[in-house]
């Protein structure tokens, strides 16, 4: 007598609990973006850490370096891959801005996508934004 | 099934310890190849502890000058005096002008030394110009201040501050018996001439000081102001009897400001 109702009720409840996949069905996605290699660091293809390890762990990195640059003085980094790195985000040849010469398509791309507000930036200055 | 006797048994036995306490060495021995090293720069300057002379028969008005805004701008210190670009810093707040930020700045004699104004004062100090900043003090009250431990010592004597963890608290401001230390109540941005890339600005709601140009230190270079002053500054290793600084020290009479304070200043001034 109630079988209608209960299998109505199912059918419902299954649409809406696999909402998300009709809803990424019907809707475009868009594809994570690829940290776009410019200029030296096309060139040089060789990152401080190898590459997937950058991508994960380029925060961990950056805070070392920062404590052993300020409280140790120590500003130069010979990584395991046998080469040197000045300890700097945004000053000199040797630094991350040094080699990856375009943080708006670098930087920016991926943290835009994956929403992430690092606050670098409001200290640190990008050479290239200064006219 | 073979039978063990006891003897055969610890034998093993042992030969597993020994083999168990290897392997954490042999690990360490192999892994050791391929560990990152940090290093300091091959030309970088070093010392037991920095400290500062200065000579004040040679500082003028125009060697302050000089001095202050060689370090001004390099360190990006906002002067807030300098007209807002309106275009890059819209809808930017009307300045308060008792706020102000200085890493380096002048002083009259009756204000940079309050204890040594004896009544019959020679009267050239009461016009001469006084070049303060922060003294990099050996018992440093702002690191004791600190309650985030972003203002500390450094090993080789300079008084620094980490601005990433800076909070804002101001204990250190409050510590400080020299005035040395400034809030940026505002971001500090749309005050700054000519932002230099080489050195970070601060950001809102962060303490700032003069750092005895570590940067430039570290790159074996001297001190902006040591630069621009004609001779008047002279930065080196107090610790070392066989220094510049010591020599000078030993030549003339100088004195520190608030030494009944306990700070121990490491910058003199040569009179």
């Amino acid at each position: 007598m109630n079988k209608n109702y209960i299998i109505t009720g199912l059918v419902i409840f299954a649409l809406a609990v696999l909402s998300p996949f009709w809803f990424n069905i019907i809707t475009t996605t868009q594809a994570a973006p690829e940290p776009e290699l410019l200029g030296k660091a096309k060139a040089e293809k060789k990152c401080v850490l190898d590459k997937y390890d950058m991508r994960a762990n380029h925060m961990s990195l950056l805070d070392d370096w920062r404590d052993s640059v300020v409280r140790d003085a120590d500003r130069m980094y010979k990584s395991s891959n046998g080469h040197s790195f000045n300890m700097s985000l945004s000053t000199g040849e040797n630094s991350c801005l040094g080699c990856h010469e375009d943080k708006a398509k670098f930087c920016d791309a991926c943290h835009t996508y994956a929403s992430v507000t690092p606050y670098c930036w409001d200290c640190h200055t990008n050479p290239k934004e200064i006219e | 099934m073979m039978k063990k006797s006891r003897r055969s048994f610890l034998k093993v036995a042992g030969v597993a310890a020994v083999g168990l306490g290897a392997s954490p060495a042999m690990n360490f021995a192999s892994s050791d190849i391929s560990h990152p090293v940090k290093s300091k720069n091959e030309h970088g300057l070093s010392a037991h502890r920095w400290g500062m002379v200065i000579d004040t028969n040679k500082i003028t008005d125009e060697v302050v000058e000089a001095c202050v805004e060689a370090c001004h701008k390099a360190h990006n210190v906002p002067d807030f005096n300098h007209e807002v670009d309106e275009e890059k810093y819209p809808k930017t707040r009307p300045v308060n002008h008792k706020q102000e930020i200085k890493w380096l700045w002048e002083e009259e004699f009756h204000n940079a030394f309050p204890d040594k104004e004896d009544e019959f004062l020679a009267e050239k100090y009461h016009d001469l110009p006084f070049l303060v900043t922060c003294n990099h003090c050996k018992n440093a009250p702002c690191v004791k201040a600190c309650p985030t431990q972003a203002t500390f010592k450094r090993e080789d004597g300079i008084v620094l501050m980490d601005y990433h963890r800076c909070i804002g608290c101001r204990f250190c401001m409050a510590a400080c018996p020299f005035g040395a230390r400034s809030f940026n109540f505002r971001d500090p941005r749309p005050f700054i001439e000519k932002n230099d890339p080489a050195f970070p600005t601060r950001t809102k709601g962060v303490v700032e000081k003069c750092n005895l140009c570590a940067e430039r230190l570290a790159k074996g270079e001297q001190p902006h102001c040591v630069e621009a002053s004609e001779g008047a500054i002279v930065v080196g290793d107090l610790e070392d009897p066989e220094s510049e600084v010591r020599a000078l020290l030993n030549e003339h009479y100088s004195i520190r400001r608030k030494q009944s304070m306990g700070t121990e200043p490491s910058v003199y001034y040569v009179m």
